[in-house]
């Protein structure tokens, strides 16, 4: 009897090896953990349980017969996240480069049909070279099995993508599909077609770093949604993010106990907004001031800073934000601001997140750069996003809510439940002065009755009251009670259930 | 007794007075510049006038506009704070024409002391000691060594045209005199074309401290004892304490009698100063007198009980002093520290922008402390470039230095100030510094403590232990809480573990924690125990905990994995990990701060209104380097580092695309 347990040992002690010491050591020094102690980290102290220690693949072509470690390159199972189910894989670099094989692929399915199954998050952590050459159209079917499980469980159960070494070629499309990209700088990329192959079509010369790295996808491409420093920082700021959000679309977000009075008061947002409109502000200001205890995790921090999202937590219960950010261009809508903002929304609305939507936008970004490139369409995203979502949606306006993008951010005619301004708000179809130079043309070269027109328009116009008559409005509120308004609204909107009329999808303007 | 004064200032000072102003059932009148409209001495004042825009030179300083302000409300006397108008003879005479009482001295004694020369010459006439000198023409060597040898060694040797160092010389007996007079005066020839010399004393250790003098229209002048105010950076005070450690009865005695003495040859009424020089020997030597409200008078009133404004005002009403110097007593120990908007590691830029929080320490006032500040900003303020980079005068007392300088401490530990630059963590350095304790201290403090400049505080063993204490009982608390959301697993919770590691100021420290109802025991790997009691939630910008039954308070933000924690100076990253986490910590690569950039990149096209530097210029990180201007916004592009402004390429009201170059660095 001693002897099969003790295989059992063994046959774990090796499995645990993955590629040997020595690969392990060689991981080290590219400052990258193993597999393993990524999983170990992730994951609550002993909550791992492996799935398919003992897998191997079973190619038999160019030598492959001759090994065939226990595991396949790809370390399968579930574990808890503060105490709350996750299911996670984690692909061994130290194993045949990580490369993805069929059965390593069917590891991988099989955790995500069970946390699709059993309402949890997956967690993929990705460190692989590729396809596994020697396997062909074999690799190409395993990719294609989990893009597939991709598409079925997004929307379904959050999925996170940990990039924490290469992810090349087709191999970037499962993380593409997941909800949110996290990378470690300087050790990671992500890319369709590598620097090689770039040189050879193109005559680009490039790095790795520079063509798929972590600054290039968090600033310019707008891949990832975030990147940290080591894989410890990064794996902690994982677990941050899970803790805010559901574990499916089954169930409501987590809520945690809070050590923030709801009501308390923020005299200094009295004086956020300044006398002077053309002078921008911090709105992360008031984000921080509304959200209990002063926490809000940024997703994609570092690209379209012209509008801000995130997750706070109000009363210990999730909220997504949305906020317009005066800080860059004056806070206006432009392409990449509205496809980042759309995707954080309907994000929010697949998971039953309430949605927060700071407003101070001044309107759509002009320009030939931004007609060519489609503002049409991509500005119809966050419209489309904000029209759709059905989940509690309170909006403070802080000061401009012009023309098209007032009614984008979420305005009351898009199902806002509540819509609060400050008295510092401008709600109006545009600025005076762009007004008043259509409306009175032909006064134009008269410098003093434009200003005296102007400052009608601005009398008249330039304060939420005119909208507050409509009803648009449905209170104008002190800012330094920002916080107990908005506690007391999503409050009040917990048992909110409205529903759109039945489709097949949508048809969203991609 | 008057119905109503108007208070001529802004900021802390019109604060100050409008309370007592409120105490003595005075109503109040506010002036304010546009960038002022919603300031607190507006807020707090009965009535507000608005008097023109923001710079002070169009609104502070505007005697007519003070003058029609008094006009429109009636008020019947004016408190000029300092700085502005206090020390214009002209606004005297201008508020005597209209019939309104100036609280402060009379017009004459402000012209007399106003001028350094005339000042001086009266002090010597009034019997006030002087640094001695020689002002006339020297002629050669020996008659140089005979004038020092009269003055007393050591003396300075100077040019009369000199400056910056130059043509100046110390000596210390003959020998040196003789030779330093011929090498000042050649000096002096090739550097100024003006070959004239003169001598004075040389005072060696010298500290500056000064006499708060109080006299009526009546003929009665008291002195209400010293304050010392040795602690300056480039002549702007810092940190002020009464009384000194320095003097003695006697010596406060004689000086306090001589700047009476002063005060009465010109007639002298109102609350004044007389300043000081005091050499190693104390020996004291009249500097100048200020004929207003001393920014640092709370350090007096906190040690003698009385309040200089309420006895301004009753002084200015014609009462007579009610005090007589017999009833004059110096109790206890006070401390002044002054918070600038000024970046210690930045080499003390001033900072300016708005204060996302500002949370002084609570007010305290019992027999054995007292913490006072006196402040003229709230949180959500703006700090302007217009006016004084001054946030507040954070004063403590209690009944010895020792304790003043403890109160002190923890005062500014709890002194919460984000949105800007400020010099709390270089006030913490000051307080802990041993010479600044043991109290030897000279105006030369800072420049020979601090040569490098400023650059945080590392604490010591035995601190750094306490606050590793305090983070892993804190962390705790903060993975419990974590441990507790909805949705767990049930049965299968997650067990929060006792043991942790923490990195701290590059040191690592094992310890295991037991926690019970009033806190936590936190036992380190040597066997040392440090018991940690503390009410801190997660969120808590300010812990308040006492370990080892020592008050330990600190600020805290939050970082992954552990906290940010400031005090006494110090800024630490603490991080808290399990045993395991710290194993595979230590296999991460210590990443070097990537190379910034050369070049200042317009972040978004705009158009560029303003470029502040010039080529050539060094600038420090956070500096405004140009203004670019995008849909109708002024955003001010700052230095990321310390660097040297090369190439400037683009120009005021050129148009920019993303990421063009503004300017490169060498």
């Amino acid at each position: 009897m001693h002897d099969i347990l003790q295989e059992l040992a063994d046959r774990r002690a090796a499995a645990r090896m993955g590629g040997g010491e020595r690969r392990i050591a060689a991981q080290h020094a590219k400052g990258k953990l193993s597999a393993r102690e990524r999983v170990e980290l992730l994951l609550d102290d002993g909550s791992f349980e492996e799935f398919d220690t003992f897998v191997a693949h079973r190619c038999t072509d160019f030598g492959m017969d001759d090994s065939r470690p226990w595991g396949d390159g790809v370390v399968t199972g579930w574990g808890t996240v503060n105490g709350r189910l996750v299911y996670v894989f984690s692909q061994d670099f130290t194993v045949f480069g990580g490369s993805l094989s069929e059965t390593h692929a069917n590891k991988i399915c099989k955790i995500m049909d069970m946390a699709i199954q059993n309402g949890a998050p997956i967690i993929g952590i990705n460190d692989s070279g590729g396809a596994r050459i020697q396997e062909g159209v074999m690799s190409l079917a395993g990719y294609a099995e989990v893009f597939q499980r991709n598409i079925l469980g997004s929307g379904v159960v959050p999925q996170i993508s940990l990039i924490m070494g290469p992810c090349a070629g087709g191999a970037v499309y499962s993380p593409a599909m997941t909800d949110f990209i996290f990378m470690v700088r300087d050790s990671s990329y992500m890319f369709v077609t590598g620097p090689d192959v770039v040189k050879t079509v193109t005559n680009e010369v490039v790095t790795a770093e520079e063509l798929g790295g972590a600054h290039t996808h968090t600033t310019k491409s707008s891949v990832a949604d975030a990147a940290f420093e080591d894989d410890l920082e990064l794996l902690a700021e994982t677990r941050r993010l899970i803790d805010f959000l559901p574990a499916s679309n089954r169930e409501k977000p987590p809520v945690r106990p809070f050590f923030d009075d709801p009501a308390r008061v923020e005299p200094s947002l009295d004086t956020l907004v300044p006398d002077n409109p053309n002078q921008p502000y911090d709105m992360k200001e008031l984000i921080l001031k509304i959200a209990d205890e002063g926490d809000f995790f940024e997703i994609q921090e570092g690209f379209a800073r012209n509008i801000i999202t995130g997750f706070i937590r109000l009363e210990g219960s999730t909220v997504g934000v949305v906020a317009n950010q005066p800080m860059v261009l004056a806070g206006c809508l432009d392409i990449d601001s509205a496809r980042k903002a759309a995707r954080f929304v309907r994000f929010c609305d697949a998971f039953e997140i309430p949605i927060l939507t700071l407003v101070d936008v001044p309107g759509f970004l002009p320009g030939t750069a931004q007609e060519y490139d489609g503002i049409i369409k991509h500005g119809a995203k966050l419209l489309f996003a904000y029209g759709e979502a059905t989940v509690p949606k309170v909006t403070v306006i802080t000061r401009k809510a012009y023309g098209g993008a007032y009614v984008v951010m979420a305005s009351k005619h898009l199902r806002g439940d509540f819509n609060y301004a400050w008295p510092t708000s401008e709600i109006a179809v545009m600025g005076a002065k762009g007004a008043v130079e259509i409306l009175y043309r032909s006064e134009l070269d008269d410098a003093d009755k434009i200003a005296a027109r102007t400052s009608d328009y601005e009398d008249r116009f330039a304060n939420p009251f005119v909208a507050a008559e409509h009803g648009f409005i449905d209170e104008v509120i002190m800012p330094q009670s920002t916080r107990r308004r908005v506690c007391r609204a999503f409050a009040s909107l917990r048992n909110k259930k409205l529903s759109n009329p039945w489709k097949k999808h949508d048809n969203i303007p991609l | 007794m008057f119905k109503k004064i108007l208070i001529a200032n802004r900021g802390e000072i019109a604060c100050r007075v409008i309370k007592t102003a409120r105490r003595m059932g005075i109503a109040t009148v506010a002036v304010a510049s546009d960038a002022d409209r919603k300031a607190l001495h507006v807020q707090m004042a009965d009535e507000v006038v608005h008097i023109g825009p923001a710079p002070a030179a169009q609104s502070y300083l505007v005697i007519d506009r003070i003058v029609q302000a008094i006009r429109d409300t009636g008020a019947e006397a004016v408190h000029p704070g300092y700085g502005f108008l206090s020390e214009n003879p002209r606004f005297a005479a201008a508020l005597a024409a209209e019939g309104v009482a100036f609280i402060g001295p009379p017009q004459g004694a402000i012209e007399a002391m106003g001028d350094k020369i005339t000042s001086k010459k009266l002090a010597a006439e009034a019997g006030v000691s002087t640094v001695p000198g020689y002002m006339g023409l020297i002629g050669d060597a020996e008659e140089a060594v005979r004038i020092a040898n009269q003055i007393g060694y050591p003396v300075m040797i100077k040019a009369s045209a000199g400056g910056g160092g130059k043509g100046m010389r110390i000596a210390w007996n003959d020998a040196e005199a003789r030779e330093g007079f011929q090498s000042s005066k050649n000096e002096a020839a090739s550097s100024f074309g003006d070959d004239r010399i003169f001598i004075e004393k040389f005072v060696t250790q010298p500290r500056h401290i000064e006499i708060q003098v109080l006299a009526d229209a009546h003929g009665n002048t008291i002195h209400l004892g010293e304050r010392e105010c040795s602690i300056q950076r480039r002549n702007q005070k810092v940190i002020e304490e009464a009384p000194s450690p320095f003097l003695d009865a006697d010596t406060r005695a004689a000086m306090g009698a001589q700047a009476c003495a002063l005060a009465q040859a010109v007639g002298y009424t109102s609350a004044g100063t007389v300043e000081f020089i005091v050499d190693g020997e104390r020996n004291f030597y009249f500097l100048e007198m200020n004929t207003r409200l001393q920014v640092e008078h709370p350090v007096t009133e906190l040690i003698t009980g009385i309040d200089l404004v309420e006895q301004m005002i009753r002084v200015a009403a014609g009462e007579t002093l009610s005090i007589r110097q017999e009833d004059v007593r110096l109790n206890g120990w006070a401390m002044e520290s002054r918070i600038y908007a000024e970046d210690p590691y930045r080499n003390f830029l001033p900072s300016t922008g708005r204060l996302t929080r500002y949370r002084p320490p609570a007010e305290v006032c019992s027999d054995t402390a007292v913490v006072r500040n006196d402040t003229g900003v709230t949180e959500g303020g703006e700090i302007s470039m217009f006016y004084d980079p001054m946030i507040a005068k954070l004063c403590t007392w209690a009944p010895d230095r020792t304790r003043a300088i403890e109160e002190m401490r923890v005062a500014l530990d709890a002194f919460e100030l984000e949105g800007i630059g400020h010099n709390l963590p270089f006030l913490s350095a000051v307080m802990d510094h041993d010479r600044f304790v043991s109290g030897a201290i000279t105006t030369a403090f800072i420049a020979e403590e601090f040569p490098e400049g400023f650059d945080g505080v590392t604490l010591d063993a035995r601190l750094l232990r306490r606050v590793v204490a305090a983070s892993v009982a804190m962390h705790r608390v903060a993975e419990v809480r974590r441990a507790r959301i909805s949705g767990r697993m049930d049965n299968h919770e997650r067990r929060v573990g006792d043991a942790w590691v923490v990195l701290a100021q590059g040191e690592r420290f094992a310890v295991t924690v037991a926690a019970d109802r009033s806190g936590a025991s936190v036992t380190f790997d040597d066997g040392a125990t440090l018991r940690v009691a503390s009410d801190w939630t997660p969120g808590d910008r300010l812990a308040r905990l006492t370990v080892d039954d020592t008050p330990l308070v600190m600020k805290v933000g939050k970082i992954s994995g552990g906290f940010r924690l400031r005090l006494r100076g110090a800024e630490l990253k603490v991080r808290v990990l399990s045993p395991r986490h710290a194993e595979l910590q230590a296999l991460m690569p210590e990443k070097i701060p990537a190379d910034m950039s050369k070049y200042l990149l317009c972040p978004m096209p705009g158009l560029v209104v303003a470029l502040h530097v010039e080529e050539g210029a060094e600038v420090f990180e956070g500096q405004a380097l140009a203004t670019v201007e995008a849909m109708k916004m002024e955003n001010i592009l700052r230095a990321e580092r310390r660097g040297t402004v090369g190439t400037i390429r683009a120009s005021v009201g050129s148009s920019l695309a993303v990421d063009e170059i503004i300017m490169e660095f060498d």
